[in-house]
C-alpha cells in the first residue's frame, strides 16, 4: 500500500476523524449507540455509503459539470442509501427495524457528502474508496466506543449478553439511566474528543469562538 | 468549459443508472423482505401469546411453533361471527380496510382509526383444540406514528394476558418504550371491560399497582404521555363495539 492510500485509510481514525475533529454526523452518533450492536451495523452502513459513493463520483469526476456536481452526487448518495436500506431489510430485518430512519437519514450525514466533495472530486476512484473506507471506520470507531459505554453502563450488556448484572433482575448492578439517554452520547463523544486531543496537542483549535460554532450550524454542518 | 446539453444529458443518464440500481435492489429483495416480515408478525403474534418465553428462536422454529399453536379466524367484525368459509392465509386485513369496498367510515374516535374492516382476524391460542387465548390486531395514532400491535385476551374474553408492537415510529427511549418488556409485562392480569361491559383498561399517569390493586390500569410511560394516551385510545376503540368487542364478549358467553 502507498503512503498516500495508507494516510487516506489511517488518517481518519484519529488524526482527522469526522466526528472527533470534524464535528460531522452527530446526529446518528446520538441515536444508534443505545447498543453496541446498532452501532455496529450503522458503522457497516455508512461505510459501505462512503466507500461506493467516494468511488462513483471519483469515476465520473472529470465528467460531472461543476454546476451540478453536488446535486448528481447527492443522487448518487441516496441510491446508495437506498439499497444499503433494502439489504438490511432483506438479511438484518430485527436490526433495520431498530435502525428505523436513521439509515435513510445517512443522506444527511454530512461526512458522505463532504469527503464526496473534498476528496473524491480530486482524486482517482482506488485512494477514494481508501478514504472513504478509513473515513466510515473513522466515524464507526467513535460510535463503537460510544456504543460500548452507553450499553455496559446503560443496561449491563454487551450484545445482548449479560456482563454486569443488573439489581432488576436479581444482580448487584444499578444502570446508569443517563447513559441509554442521548446526552450520554454528548458526554462520551466530548470525552472521546477530551482524549484525542491530550494525546495530540495539535487538533486543538488556537482560537475557540463560540460563533465559530453557530457560524457553522447556520451552514448546516453540525447535525 | 460543459454546454448546458451536455449538463442536461449528463444529469439524465446520472438518474437512468441510479434509478436501475435502486428499482434492481428493490425488485431482487422484495422475496427475502416480504419473508422477513410475515416471520416477524408471526414471531409478535408468538411473543404476545406467550409462547416465546425459552430463549432465541430460529426462523424454523417460530413456523413450526406458529403452524402448530395459532389457529387464525377470519370473523364477521360488526356481528362478531367467524367466517368459516373465508381462507385466513389468503385474508389481508389492511388491504380490506383500505379498500371502501370491504370497510365503512370509522365513526369519530380518539384512536384516530379512519376506516373499520368488514371482516377481521382474530388469532386463537390453541393447545390440544381448546382455545387458551385470543390475540386481536390493534392499531391507532400514537405521538408521531400509527402504532400496530397485537392484544392478548385470556380465553374469558376479559382478562389482558398482553400487548406487543410490531410497528411505530416513536421516539427512543421516550414513546418507544412501549417496546419494553418491563412494561409490557404489566399488562398481564389487567381486565379490559368494566362491569357495564364497555372497555375501561387504560395507560393512567403514574404508577398503577398491582393488577389486584388496580385491575383496569396500566403504568403511564413517563415522557410520553402522548403515546401512552394513543395506546389507551387503541386499546378501547378494538375492545368496543366497532371493533372486536361483540366477538370478545360472545367468546365469553359461551365460557361462563
Amino acid at each position: 500500500m502507498s503512503t498516500a492510500s495508507k494516510e487516506a485509510l489511517v488518517d481518519p481514525f484519529f488524526n482527522n476523524n469526522p466526528i472527533a475533529l470534524q464535528v460531522l454526523g452527530i446526529c446518528s452518533a446520538l441515536a444508534v449507540t443505545t447498543k453496541l450492536e446498532t452501532a455496529i451495523v450503522m458503522t457497516l452502513a455508512v461505510t459501505a455509503v462512503t466507500v461506493g459513493s467516494n468511488m462513483a463520483v471519483s469515476l465520473i469526476r472529470n465528467l460531472i459539470p461543476p454546476s451540478i456536481r453536488i446535486i448528481v452526487q447527492l443522487t448518487i448518495i441516496a441510491s446508495l442509501v437506498i439499497i444499503t436500506d433494502q439489504v438490511l431489510k432483506a438479511f438484518v430485518y430485527d436490526i433495520s427495524k431498530q435502525l428505523s430512519v436513521f439509515v435513510g437519514l445517512i443522506i444527511t450525514n454530512c461526512i458522505v457528502m463532504g469527503r464526496a466533495e473534498a476528496f473524491a472530486m480530486q482524486n482517482p476512484p482506488g485512494l477514494s474508496a481508501v478514504d472513504g473506507l478509513g473515513n466510515g471506520l473513522g466515524y464507526g470507531i467513535v460510535l463503537l466506543v460510544v456504543g460500548f459505554c452507553r450499553e455496559l453502563f446503560g443496561s449491563g450488556k454487551l450484545l445482548g449478553i449479560t456482563i454486569l448484572k443488573p439489581v432488576t433482575e436479581g444482580g448487584w448492578y444499578v444502570p446508569n439511566g443517563l447513559m441509554v439517554l442521548a446526552p450520554a452520547a454528548f458526554f462520551l463523544i466530548g470525552i472521546f474528543i477530551w482524549i484525542v486531543r491530550s494525546w495530540k496537542p495539535e487538533q486543538i483549535e488556537e482560537d475557540f469562538r463560540v460563533g465559530a460554532l453557530l457560524e457553522l450550524s447556520h451552514e448546516g454542518n453540525l447535525r | 468549459m460543459h454546454s448546458t446539453g451536455f449538463t442536461v444529458m449528463f444529469a439524465a443518464a446520472v438518474c437512468f443508472v441510479c434509478a436501475i440500481f435502486v428499482s434492481g435492489s428493490a425488485v431482487l429483495l422484495a422475496d427475502r423482505q416480504e419473508t422477513n416480515k410475515v416471520l416477524d408478525r408471526q414471531q409478535k403474534v408468538l411473543d404476545v401469546a406467550g409462547l416465546l418465553d425459552s430463549g432465541p428462536t430460529t426462523p424454523d422454529q417460530i413456523v413450526e411453533l406458529y403452524k402448530s399453536n395459532i389457529r387464525p379466524v377470519v370473523i364477521d367484525l360488526a356481528s362478531g361471527e367467524p367466517l368459516p368459509d373465508v381462507d385466513p392465509a389468503n385474508f389481508d386485513q389492511a388491504a380490506e380496510m383500505a379498500d371502501p369496498a370491504t370497510s365503512k367510515e370509522a365513526p369519530p374516535n380518539d384512536a384516530k382509526v379512519r376506516r373499520i374492516p368488514n371482516r377481521a382476524v382474530v388469532f386463537q391460542v390453541v393447545e390440544n383444540d381448546d382455545v387458551m387465548s385470543y390475540i386481536i390486531p390493534v392499531e391507532g395514532k400514537g405521538l408521531w406514528s400509527t402504532l400496530y400491535g397485537y392484544l392478548a385476551l385470556d380465553s374469558d374474553g376479559q382478562t389482558i394476558k398482553g400487548i406487543t408492537f410490531y410497528q411505530h415510529g416513536e421516539t427512543p427511549g421516550l414513546g418507544g418504550e412501549i417496546d419494553n418488556p418491563r412494561w409490557k409485562a404489566l399488562w398481564d392480569g389487567r381486565k379490559a371491560y368494566g362491569p357495564d361491559g364497555e372497555p375501561k383498561v387504560a395507560v393512567i399517569k403514574g404508577q398503577a399497582g398491582t393488577p389486584e390493586e388496580s385491575p383496569f390500569a396500566v403504568d403511564g410511560l413517563s415522557g410520553a404521555t402522548l403515546t401512552s394516551r394513543g395506546v389507551t385510545y387503541l386499546v378501547q376503540f378494538w375492545l368496543g363495539d366497532h371493533g372486536f368487542g361483540p366477538y370478545l364478549h360472545q367468546q365469553a358467553r359461551q365460557e361462563s
